[in-house]
């Protein structure tokens, strides 16, 4: 039976999602179970640890750094503030001694005998955790966080930059094929999430940053116009931490390429929605995709469909689309599974099947070259 | 496990998961030697929606056991041990062994107390492990200390390597840094369920305090001193320390892989650790200096022994999938399309590229894809074979003598180990060498990333075994040598190229070939590239008279006579010099790389 595994991303018009939203470090739970949360509501808070400012006592006062504890004027544990003395040497028979004053406001946490220093920590800076998704809290983590469940359509991206954000999902484009230029960008798509159809070009997307919009997603986008928009060329895909003014999401890959259609009239069912997306992508192991939620009201008319995973064994008649050149973006449907390798153009041998393009045309295609995509 | 008897063991099932393919090999017992018999392979599944990288593994060892005609894999998904014969068909195996890069790249920091010393070889530690070095803290970095602490806290590296002072010297510049790490409380790349681990690898005397200043919040391991007195380093112990904290955490975050830990017979190895390890047991064995290369997706591995020393350095990001992308960014597009005769659109390229990249498993269909792959190659290879150079330096395996006169000049780095004259045999693997169409296209891969000099055998890991065979030595060394010898490597012939430069047209070198099918002489001009066909197994003699100006391991101009090996590909006399210049205006580049290539006939004859 011939079978092929291929990985892929999971477009869904309702599956139930759960997301954990954690502190980094321990802190306070605000919501409970059963609390509803809007994706903006903060769900924990808590305080990092404030800057630390090194002081070295020893240079500074001139004495060897075991006798550094017995000058200090303050403890650890102690507050202090900005220019309060908090060391003073002994000076020669007691005069001319030298006074230490604190660099900076906050408390004292180390002072080391082993090198003479001190180390004065700044006020805490509060770190807080949003719900991310609208939807019911189902399980309190204690001092971590809370897990968040709602009902959702959910879309994985292929790739994307930028963090979490917010907004209304906005439709910029008629069809999923369509270019997403900077005409498409209205004033009023600020705080926005803007869906194009096709490649999303530059002047779009810096427009879309004027403007203030929250994400912009489309099927593609070109590399070169990625490296300008970013300053660098990306060289690793770990991504998520840009700040860019935006978040930038791709379904389908790099260049002209349409985004699925049944992608796009999922995002053209939920216009007006307010959704969630996260840019964050990171292909190595722990593999992390871009994603865009849309939270669905209770008795919501979407179907309950199983999720697309595009994953699982390749048969004849298994939707796939292309996904490397010379044919990449094309779809169709398998038409056979030849056992024996082929050689292809390249000279390789590999597994390969004949794929029957939408257009009509057959192409032999790389086993390894195809991705299982929805049947609809 | 309990250690499986090597004498009982008959039959063995190796994998080796990398961060693409997952490759299986079977090995057994036939007319009284071991011999690789079957191999199969499948996508590694460390991604969604599989996330468990033992499916890739049974899916690879259900390929075998279909094509061997043995029930390898059992109704519950488990690999049947040990190898018996039920109903009159063969089923399991003795032992599964197996290796693993899955997980992706290792991320750590450094530091140490003089950013040229400790520090620098702190770098030279994590480096030769295989990390990426995210920042290098030194007391005298010129940053100031709030600067280095709110650095500290921004990375989130997979672990830190502390070092600084020498045994029983000062201790309080390395407990200074302790003091800086411990209030920045940086925190681990996976999760926040585990204590970042801290290597310490300093002046034994400040172990204590250090252990001190880490209290609570760190997982502290103490390593022998890195650089336990000036004139010697001793990076071997942090350098597995290392390989230990990487497997235990970074590794172990591959989905899963505590699955395929319990399966294995034999500790899972890191793939690039078990290939050194074969790879040095030939050097030794053969008393010969060689140079080991495997490009993976995300990583390229280059091993020397030269002079009997062992080096080996991971570069982390120059890879052929996940991080070809960065590959394109570090050697720049130019770079890589002088090696591409046609004519290519830079703009299409990238998007190429950057799809390669979130597609990692796709293979290219084309003969343009193809060359783009093989030019991304070339430069992965040129550059990790750089580093590996820089490296070699002073990573001179477990310890190293210096003068304490070459102390303060290590900075620009000493003389390299590497000698491309002295290297006797190179040896490729990883898919884009192992695949290729052509072996000839392996062979002219080697020579233009590596640029070999005088005379080098050049050789293939035929299925990529290697790394099967490097833990395989660990429990059944016999079994790993007799497999290697005679199904491991496949010769692709010899590379005969002096050093120098001339004139393009200008005699480069006289050659006279004595070899048992008849004997034929030349001349080869500079700029360009000949093959003479000599087949596997055959061994030829072959005197080379270089021109003045050039080397071919006699010294200038010196008559030079070797035995060469023939192979698959045969003798590449390569006149193009070194080293290795390729014209800098691009049409007359296209036509010098178009004409090395049928030359070496990379797309066979014509």
């Amino acid at each position: 039976m011939a079978k092929a595994f291929t990985p892929g991303l999971k477009v869904t018009g309702r599956t139930t999602l759960r997301v954990r939203r954690l502190l980094p470090i321990a802190g306070d739970v605000l919501a409970k179970s059963g609390d509803h949360v809007n994706a903006r509501d903060v769900v924990a808070r808590t305080f990092m640890p404030g800057d630390v400012t090194p002081v070295n006592v020893a240079k500074k006062l001139a004495v060897p750094p075991a006798e550094v504890p017995e000058l200090m004027l303050v403890k650890v544990g102690d507050q202090v503030a900005e220019g309060q003395v908090i060391a003073r040497s002994r000076g020669i028979f007691g005069m001319f001694k030298t006074e230490l004053q604190s660099p900076a406001h906050g408390s004292i946490e180390v002072i080391s005998e082993v090198t003479g220093q001190l180390m004065v920590r700044g006020e805490p800076l509060p770190v807080q955790v949003e719900a991310y998704i609208s939807g019911t809290v189902i399980e309190e983590l204690p001092g971590e966080g809370v897990v968040v469940q709602n009902d959702v359509a959910l879309v994985q991206g292929i790739f994307g930059i930028g963090g979490e954000a917010h907004g209304r999902i906005r439709m910029a484009v008629a069809d999923p094929a369509e270019k997403l230029v900077a005409d498409h960008m209205k004033d009023s798509m600020r705080g926005e999430i803007v869906v194009g159809g096709g490649r999303l070009t530059a002047p779009a997307i810096r427009r879309a940053r004027e403007i203030g919009v929250a994400a912009v997603i489309g099927g593609g986008i070109d590399d070169q116009d990625l490296r300008d928009f970013l300053g660098y060329d990306l060289g690793v895909a770990i991504t998520g931490s840009e700040k860019v003014g935006l978040t930038v999401i791709i379904t389908e890959g790099f260049g002209d390429i349409s985004m699925a259609e049944r992608t796009f009239q999922l995002l053209r069912h939920h216009e007006g929605h307010e959704a969630s997306v996260n840019g964050a992508t990171q292909i190595r192991a722990g593999v992390m995709r871009p994603e865009l939620i849309i939270p669905l009201a209770s008795g919501s008319d979407a179907k309950e469909a199983p999720p697309t995973i595009a994953a699982g064994v390749l048969e004849i008649g298994t939707p796939v689309r292309i996904i490397r050149d010379p044919h990449f973006g094309l779809i169709g449907a398998v038409a056979s599974l030849p056992e024996q390798p082929h050689v292809l153009g390249s000279g390789s041998k590999a597994r390969v099947l004949e794929v029957k393009l939408d257009s009509g045309e057959s192409v032999v295609v790389p086993r390894a070259n195809v991705e299982l995509i929805e049947g609809s | 496990m309990p250690a499986p008897n090597p004498d009982s063991i008959k039959v063995i099932l190796a994998t080796d998961c990398g961060s693409t393919t997952t490759k299986a090999i079977l090995i057994e017992y036939l007319d009284g030697h071991y011999r690789q018999t079957y191999r199969g392979e499948a996508p590694t599944t460390v991604e969604e929606p599989f996330a468990d990288v033992t499916m890739g593994v049974v899916n690879a060892v259900t390929e075998i056991g279909e094509l061997a005609g043995r029930r390898l894999v059992d109704d519950r998904g488990q690999i049947i041990r040990p190898a018996r014969t039920e109903n009159g068909q063969p089923v399991g195996c003795d032992i599964y062994i197996s290796t693993s890069s899955a997980g992706g790249g290792l991320q750590m920091m450094v530091a140490g107390v003089v950013k040229e010393m400790t520090a620098a070889s702190a770098k030279r530690a994590a480096l030769g492990a295989g990390a990426i070095v995210m920042d290098t803290i030194a007391s005298n970095d010129k940053r100031r200390p709030h600067e280095q602490i709110q650095r500290i806290r921004e990375l989130r590296p997979d672990m830190i390597l502390l070092s600084g002072g020498t045994d029983g010297g000062n201790t309080t510049q390395v407990v200074q840094l302790a003091e800086l790490i411990a209030p920045a409380k940086p925190r681990p790349r996976f999760g926040s369920d585990y204590n970042l681990p801290i290597i310490f690898a300093g002046n034994k005397d400040a172990a204590p305090a250090v252990r001190k200043a880490l209290e609570g919040g760190f997982d502290l391991k103490v390593v022998e001193n890195l650089r336990p007195v000036l004139e010697r380093e001793n990076l071997a112990p942090a350098r597995d320390k290392i390989h230990d904290v990487f497997l235990e955490h970074v590794m172990a975050h591959a989905p899963g892989y505590d699955k395929l830990m319990a399966w294995t017979d034999a500790p899972i190895m890191p793939t690039p650790g078990a290939v050194g390890d074969i790879l040095q047991t030939i050097a030794r064995g053969q008393g010969i200096n060689a140079v080991g290369v495997d490009i993976g997706g995300a990583t390229t591995d280059v091993f020397s022994v030269f002079g009997g020393t062992f080096n080996r350095t991971v570069s982390a990001n120059l890879g052929m999938s996940y991080s070809i992308s960065n590959v394109c960014a570090e050697a720049t597009m130019p770079m890589i399309l002088r090696w591409v005769h046609l004519e290519m659109d830079e703009r299409e390229l990238r998007n190429r590229v950057k799809n390669k990249m979130i597609r990692p498993t796709t293979i290219p269909q084309s003969r343009e894809a193809l060359i783009f792959e093989q030019a991304v190659a070339r430069e992965a290879l040129r550059l990790a074979y750089l580093q590996h150079k820089e490296f070699a330096t002073t990573l001179k395996g477990v310890q190293q003598q210096r003068t304490v006169g070459d102390t303060f000049t290590q900075a620009t780095g000493g003389q390299t180990i590497v000698d491309n004259m002295a290297l006797d045999l190179l040896v490729a693997s990883g898919g884009v060498l192992s695949h290729a169409p052509r072996m000839h296209q392996t062979a002219l891969m080697l020579v233009d990333a590596f640029e070999p000099e005088g005379f080098t055998t050049l050789a293939k890991d035929s299925i990529f075994m290697m790394p099967h065979l490097g833990v395989l030595a660990s429990v059944q060394p016999k079994a790993a040598m007799e497999v290697f010898e005679r199904d491991c490597l496949i010769y692709l012939g010899t590379s005969i190229a002096p050093k120098g430069l001339g004139k393009p047209g200008k005699p480069c070198f006289s050659y006279e070939l004595k070899s048992s099918s008849g004997d034929r002489s030349g001349v080869v001009m500079f700029g360009d590239v000949q093959l003479i066909p000599l087949a596997d197994g055959e061994k030829a003699t072959m005197v080379v008279s270089p021109e003045r100006g050039f080397d071919c391991g006699g010294g200038p101009g010196k008559r030079i006579e070797r035995t060469v090996r023939g192979g698959t590909v045969g003798l590449i006399l390569d006149g193009r010099g070194r080293p290795l210049l390729l014209p800098e205006d691009r049409q007359a580049c296209r036509a010098a790389v178009e004409k090395w290539a049928q030359s070496v006939q990379v797309f066979g004859h014509g």
